[in-house]
């Protein structure tokens, strides 16, 4: 056997866990992960983005009518949830810093909170905020009641709660698919698949979570807040 | 060379100020800060609390995607990456929106209807 190759195969046994050939050093395999992952975000960035683009049109169309409608929304609901979900991002970023520490059973564990905490905003967006738009007759298609007291923009009111239950719809799916990947994540931290060297699953997946995170920081302001609360008098 | 290992004291902050920045954007819902006139067509009125609504909602997002996504540390590369994606949504919108905002500018030609009377001779 040539030398070369005897001291190729010495370099292969000795890297380091979770290291691929194709890569020249571990430094550039975690920056190949984190760039292929952000190029799908920008992806989902354009596919939001559709649904935003068509939100600010017809909101510039319609605007009392999305003003109505935005008002008719729990903003406690969209408030508590903002802040459910903030705290979940810090979880996450929490559980990566402990796979660069070595830490394991803290991975696990913020990994376990950040799942409670999605779990906890869902709950909250579907048992509650949904029932209760449901309730009122809030939902088009679903019994949507036009009720006199909105006057004029009174027509165009289901228009906002499409774009409302499309876009809270498309976020939770989101972070029900977020939430399957951390279940996994976690087993895989229990099993201790993750080192300070390597750690790109969970890496990636906290880029996908702390995205969705983002998302709902814009849909809070755009359905709850910019519909002219002030002119409501009291609160809701 | 390891990745940067961002202080556990830098996240908790960050967290109390995003939660801090949520609590604000909330209250200030609920104030009539009322409305900027720029004097220009299309764009004359512009409402005082979308602006500050949206400008809160940057500042969280960057905070997010600097810290709590580590992209303060990364490659020059995946930064141009993510702004590329922000420079496609804006092509999105601002285009969407030339056709939107200026359909009424001229006059359209009458519809088809109109020809209808020659048809049916």
């Amino acid at each position: 056997m040539p030398e070369e190759a005897v001291a190729d195969m010495a370099a292969h046994t000795a890297h380091p866990p979770g290291f691929a050939h194709q890569f020249e050093n571990m430094e550039q395999q975690r920056e190949a992960g984190s760039l292929g992952m952000w190029v799908f975000l920008v992806t989902e960035i354009m596919f939001f983005g559709g649904l935003f683009a068509s939100y600010i049109v017809y909101r510039s169309l319609y605007l009392a009518s999305f003003e109505t409608g935005s008002r008719l929304l729990d903003v406690r609901f969209g408030a508590i949830n903002t802040a459910v979900l903030i705290g979940s991002s810090l979880t996450m970023a929490l559980a990566i810093r402990s796979a660069q520490v070595g830490k394991r059973q803290a991975q696990v564990i913020f990994l376990v909170l950040t799942m409670i905490l999605g779990a906890a905003f869902l709950f909250l967006k579907f048992n509650f905020e949904w029932r209760h738009d449901y309730m009122e007759h809030l939902v088009p298609g679903f019994g949507f009641v036009i009720k006199p007291e909105w006057g004029a923009a009174g027509g165009h009111v289901p228009m906002f709660f499409c774009f409302y239950f499309f876009m809270t719809g498309l976020h939770a799916l989101h972070m029900i698919i977020g939430f399957g990947v951390l279940s996994v994540l976690a087993v895989m931290a229990h099993r201790g698949r993750f080192t300070p060297e390597y750690h790109t699953p969970l890496e990636v997946s906290g880029l996908y979570w702390h995205f969705v995170d983002i998302v709902w920081i814009f849909l809070f302001p755009l359905l709850y807040l910019i519909g002219g609360r002030y002119a409501m008098g009291g609160g809701h | 060379m390891s990745e940067h290992t961002v202080p556990l004291k830098l996240y908790v902050g960050i967290f109390f100020a995003l939660l801090a920045l949520t609590g604000l954007t909330t209250g200030v819902a609920f104030i009539d800060i009322g409305y900027f006139h720029t004097g220009i067509r299309l764009i004359d009125i512009i409402p005082l609390n979308t602006v500050v609504a949206l400008a809160i909602a940057v500042a969280k997002m960057l905070l997010v995607i600097l810290f709590f996504m580590h992209v303060k540390y990364s490659s020059s590369l995946t930064k141009l990456v993510i702004l590329s994606g922000f420079l496609f949504l804006g092509i999105l919108v601002a285009l969407t929106l030339a056709d939107e905002l200026t359909r009424n500018w001229s006059p359209v030609p009458t519809g088809w209807g109109a020809f209808l009377p020659y048809l049916h001779r």
